[in-house]
């Protein structure tokens, strides 16, 4: 028989999670074969995939400094994998000395770790939920117990929605999220894409499909698209490493390698 | 040797240091993912890079401080492999090269100490985030097992206390699995259905179709299916359950199981039969109703194609007096009629006969493929004939009778309310005729029968816009043919269809009330005229004779209006004659005869018409208050040939004649158009003939002409003396069925 829509999805670690792969990329431990068998196919064919991971990342940490620059010392981090290093809220408590945190995935198996991880810090909270649906993430207890909505949130989607297909109308679901939102938060979205290096991108959906999560790479304009209803802070929607860099005048090379678009929008 | 003091070694200075954290920077970078910002990264490496110049610089070196480096590049993330390598191999290359070579036993014995150092807290990382992600996978496969547990739990619960019956079967029939409320629907045990296969619950009364859907769903075609049918209990007793089957297929979509779901609808199903009982039958007589009829009639009439050669019939049927009996004996004694006749019509009706109750004391029997006419006619003979005995019904015998209307057709030559509507006519012809029959639907009396209908309702309006006239027929006396009076006769100008005769509206107006305006209205001109020809001729001039319908006799103020009309008019009473059938006489009732009493009190005749036609009381017409007996046309049809006489007409006619005259009533033959005729009338001794040999019915001014001439009317002629016995009128004339208000000459 197959499963019924009302049971449970069975855990499965024969079967790579987009959470744990990610991971993997970052250096991090919390991953099977399954996992890294994918990463290494993944990286055999594009060599460049940990750096625009670590890009990622990097862009995250960046940009909840700059969040929490702006006053911010909330924040809902949907799809937020498994909590490796450079979490947000370690970036956020090292800017501020003190915010909030929710993390909010839907992987059992990464909501598990984080709970485990996170059970000793009052100022955190896990949630399992699905981003598509924003009620059962905004109305559940434990965001509600530590976000309060009347006041400014920096809403976190990043390197979240190419895993969201356009059936299921994210942009709508990122509306529904922005209405939620008081005037100042913001929204720091990055997304997969293959504007940068369209030789990889066939294959690296192939990759995806293997998981549980399959994989939409979008276009700039597609990105705009998501986050319109949102003021763009500077500089708008660039390649990952372009997002305000630490060192303005480092040299980058070859940005558009790095391909993966970031923006912070500012809901007003 | 021009070396700096070996004394203690100086502090690193900065700017070396600066430079070294910068290229190990430069070397590491990328190697593993650290959320450090480039400047905070070589903070870290500067510090870093102060403890292994210190080291190496110690006296004596204190290589074990490597092993603290490689701990803390691990606990900064730096877990990449070739972060290790390019450490080592920088450290190797830059110590030697800024600190000369004496340092570089340190530096191997550091960088060593560094590897392990790094490889022992990777190690032990590793160990730590492996076991933590797989207490999670634990955690979160707990948690589904929970929820799985704890939905199964919910299903399992909804499965055992739900009200409605699951059923789980394979694809053999056999069943697996049912709950509470199945084995509760059946009788049947758990145990006791798992012998069970689906086949045998099989109901006799199962559409095949049933089972081929079964089938289909089996042979994985269809994916469910819901039908309603019977089922036996364990005890044998039937239910009704409405059951929805689904087809349960596997993850490669192979039928795998079946899923019954079964709900008792055996109660609603009774209610439902209830009301559709209800809703078809009479509840008094258990008869069908109107509905049901009417139903079955449309269906005989859809079933049939263009070319089908079904022919269909109807006995409509109408109790005779039952309006009386209800009035007079009380509704009880009505019902229990009408069910006594239910009953008996029941029990007249065969197969392919559907009887029903069409309204208060109206009944009906469809005979679907009737297949000519005499099959209706023996229905109708036969229902006439199970009617004759007397009911005995509340202690009493009661006689019923019933006219029929029969209504025999081609199902292509009709429709359900044509053949309704011929019945309708057909049994208020039959009733016309006298009750107590049936009549055959003619198609050609139908549109007769139509415009009657159609009149009827178009006669107050008529009255209102006084549509009406009056002819005047006269009535001579047979003696010498000269008039003595004229009979008024009732005409409708009607505006589309012309001068309509009395026999098309008089029995309507009597049966809608309108006759008593128009009575009254025929009876005033009458009066009016006859004043005229009073006043112009005196003595010599006409009475008049009015007929009067037993509804205007049962009007109270009768008397005292016909007094006033007298009185207005200035006319004598004794030229005022009132006609009534004999019908209206015979009643039993006091209200006519006191109005009659009252008329001829005042010196008005009474005159009977259609003498002989109705039911005659001998015995009773010496008791009334009558003047005149007007002997129907039909018994002088006889007498008019004079080659063909009937001889047994002409003894009726001189006994109906002695008859009056014994009563000293002055008699009248209708229908009188020979002069043989009225010879044979008066030889023997009928006193009055009315008819064409004499005048048609005439326009009032018509008749003072006449009467001025003065002339008698007609052929004036001996009976012929010779009579040949054996020249008989072959046949009887056949009595004419229907009312005959006035007909004679019109």
């Amino acid at each position: 028989m197959q499963r019924p829509s009302w049971a449970p999805e069975e855990i499965d670690v024969d079967r790579p999670s987009a959470a744990r792969v990610y991971d993997y990329y970052l250096g991090g431990l919390h991953n099977f074969s399954a996992d890294r068998d994918m990463a290494a196919r993944a990286v055999a064919d594009w060599p460049e995939l940990p750096r625009i991971m670590q890009a990622n990342r990097a862009f995250l940490r960046r940009a909840v400094r700059h969040l929490a620059a702006q006053g911010i010392d909330q924040f809902l981090d949907i799809g937020s994998g498994i909590p490796t290093v450079g979490n947000v809220h370690e970036i956020a408590q090292a800017a501020l000395g003190e915010a909030r945190v929710v993390y909010v995935d839907i992987d059992p198996v990464a909501v598990a770790h984080a709970r485990a991880l996170l059970a000793d810090d009052p100022t955190t909270g896990v949630v399992e939920a699905d981003f598509t649906d924003p009620s059962s993430v905004l109305d559940d207890p434990v965001t509600r117990s530590l976000i309060d909505f009347s006041r400014p949130v920096g809403v976190l989607v990043v390197a979240l929605l190419h895993f969201v297909g356009d059936d299921r109308r994210p942009g709508e679901v990122l509306a529904r999220y922005r209405e939620a939102m008081a005037p100042g938060s913001h929204l720091v979205l990055s997304h997969a894409s293959a504007d940068g290096a369209p030789e990889h991108a066939d294959e690296h959906r192939a990759l995806y499909r293997r998981t549980a999560t399959p994989m939409t790479m979008r276009s700039r304009d597609e990105v705009a698209g998501l986050v319109a209803g949102f003021t763009l802070v500077e500089p708008g929607i660039v390649y990952l490493p372009q997002w305000r860099p630490d060192d303005p005048s480092a040299p980058l090379e070859n940005p558009e390698r790095f391909t993966g678009h970031a923006v912070v929008g500012r809901r007003d | 040797m021009t070396e700096p003091p070996a004394a203690a070694p100086a502090a690193p200075d900065r700017d070396t240091l600066d430079a070294l954290a910068a290229h190990w920077a430069e070397e590491v970078e990328g190697t593993s993912y650290v959320p450090m910002a480039a400047d905070e990264l070589q903070e870290h490496l500067l510090e870093l890079a102060g403890l292994v110049v210190e080291a190496v610089r110690a006296e004596p070196p204190r290589p074990e401080v490597g092993a603290e480096v490689g701990r803390r590049l691990v606990a900064a993330h730096f877990t990449g492999p070739s972060t290790l390598e390019r450490t080592v191999v920088l450290l190797a290359d830059r110590l030697p090269a800024l600190y000369g070579p004496e340092v570089i036993p340190a530096v191997h014995a550091l960088t060593g100490a560094l590897a392990a150092g790094y490889a022992a807290t990777l190690r032990d990382r590793t160990l730590d985030e492996q076991e933590a992600i797989r207490r999670a996978v634990l955690v979160a496969r707990q948690h589904t097992e929970q929820a799985l547990h704890a939905s199964e739990a919910r299903f399992r619960a909804m499965f055992h206390e739900a009200a409605i019956g699951i059923g789980l079967g394979d694809m053999e029939g056999r069943i697996l699995e049912v709950n509470p409320a199945m084995t509760r629907m059946f009788g049947h045990t758990a145990d006791e259905f798992s012998a069970l296969t689906v086949g045998e619950l099989a109901h006799p009364d199962d559409a095949p179709a049933v089972w081929r859907l079964y089938e289909r769903l089996l042979r994985g075609e269809l994916d469910n299916f819901r039908v309603e049918k019977r089922f036996f209990r364990r005890d044998g007793e039937v239910i009704v359950g409405h059951l929805t089957l689904s087809l349960v297929r596997d993850e490669e979509g192979r039928p795998s199981y079946q899923l019954a779901m079964l709900e008792d609808v055996s109660e609603r199903h009774r209610l439902q039969q209830h009301l559709t009982y209800q809703a078809y039958h009479d509840p008094l007589t258990t008869l069908a109703n109107r509905a049901r009829f009417t139903e079955r009639l449309e269906k005989v009439f859809a079933d049939a194609g263009p070319h089908s050669t079904r022919r269909v019939g109807v006995c409509y049927l109408d109790l005779d007096g039952f309006k009386t009996i209800n009035d007079s004996l009380g509704h009880h004694v009505g019902d229990l009629m009408l069910q006594e006749v239910a009953r008996r019509l029941g029990a007249c009706a065969g197969e392919g006969e559907l009887v029903a109750r069409t309204g208060g004391d109206e009944f009906v029997v469809l005979v679907e493929d009737s297949q000519g006419v005499d099959r209706l006619v023996g229905l109708a003979d036969r229902v006439l004939a199970a009617l004759a005995p007397p009911l005995r019904l509340a202690g009493q015998e009661l006689a019923v009778g019933a006219s029929i209307g029969v209504v025999e057709q081609a199902v292509t030559d009709t429709t359900a309310s044509e053949l309704m509507r011929a019945a309708d006519i057909t049994l208020y012809t039959a009733k016309a005729e006298g009750r107590g029959r049936w009549a055959v639907h003619d198609p050609s009396r139908d549109e007769a029968e139509t415009a009657r209908f159609t009149l009827s309702a178009a006669l107050p309006m008529a009255v209102a816009h006084d549509e009406f006239f009056v002819l005047y027929q006269p009535l001579v006396s047979l003696s010498d043919h000269r008039v003595r009076g004229v009979e008024a006769l009732v005409r409708w100008q009607h505006p589309r269809l012309g001068v309509l005769s009395p026999a098309l509206f008089i029995g309507p107006a009597e049966e809608t009330g309108v006759i008593v305006p128009l009575g009254r209205s025929v009876l005033e001109t009458a009066c009016r005229d006859a004043r005229d020809w009073h006043a112009e001729f005196g003595s010599a001039a006409p009475f008049v004779s009015v007929n009067v319908a037993p509804r205007q006799l049962h009007e109270p103020g009768l008397v005292a209006e016909v007094a006033a009309l007298l009185d207005r008019t200035g006319l004598p009473p004794d030229r005022l004659q009132v006609e009534l059938t004999e019908r209206a006489l015979t009643t039993d009732e006091g209200a006519p005869l006191k109005a009659l009493d009252g008329l001829r009190a005042m010196g008005v005749r009474i005159a009977v018409d259609d003498f002989g036609t109705g039911y005659s009381n001998l015995s009773y017409l010496r008791k009334l208050p009558v003047d005149v007996i007007k002997l129907d046309g039909s018994f002088g049809e006889g007498l008019r040939e004079e080659e063909l006489y009937d001889e047994v007409d002409e003894r009726i006619v001189g006994t109906l004649v002695d008859l009056g005259h014994a009563l000293e009533l002055t008699v009248t033959a209708e229908g009188v158009e020979t002069a043989a005729q009225a010879a044979r009338l008066r030889e023997l001794g009928c006193d009055e003939g009315q008819g064409w040999l004499f005048a048609p019915a005439l326009p009032a001014g018509d008749v003072a002409t006449m009467l001025r001439r003065g002339e008698p009317l007609g052929e004036l002629t001996a009976a012929s003396p010779s009579r040949p016995a054996g020249l008989r009128a072959g046949s009887r004339p056949r009595r004419r069925a229907g009312p005959r208000r006035d007909g004679r000459g019109a």
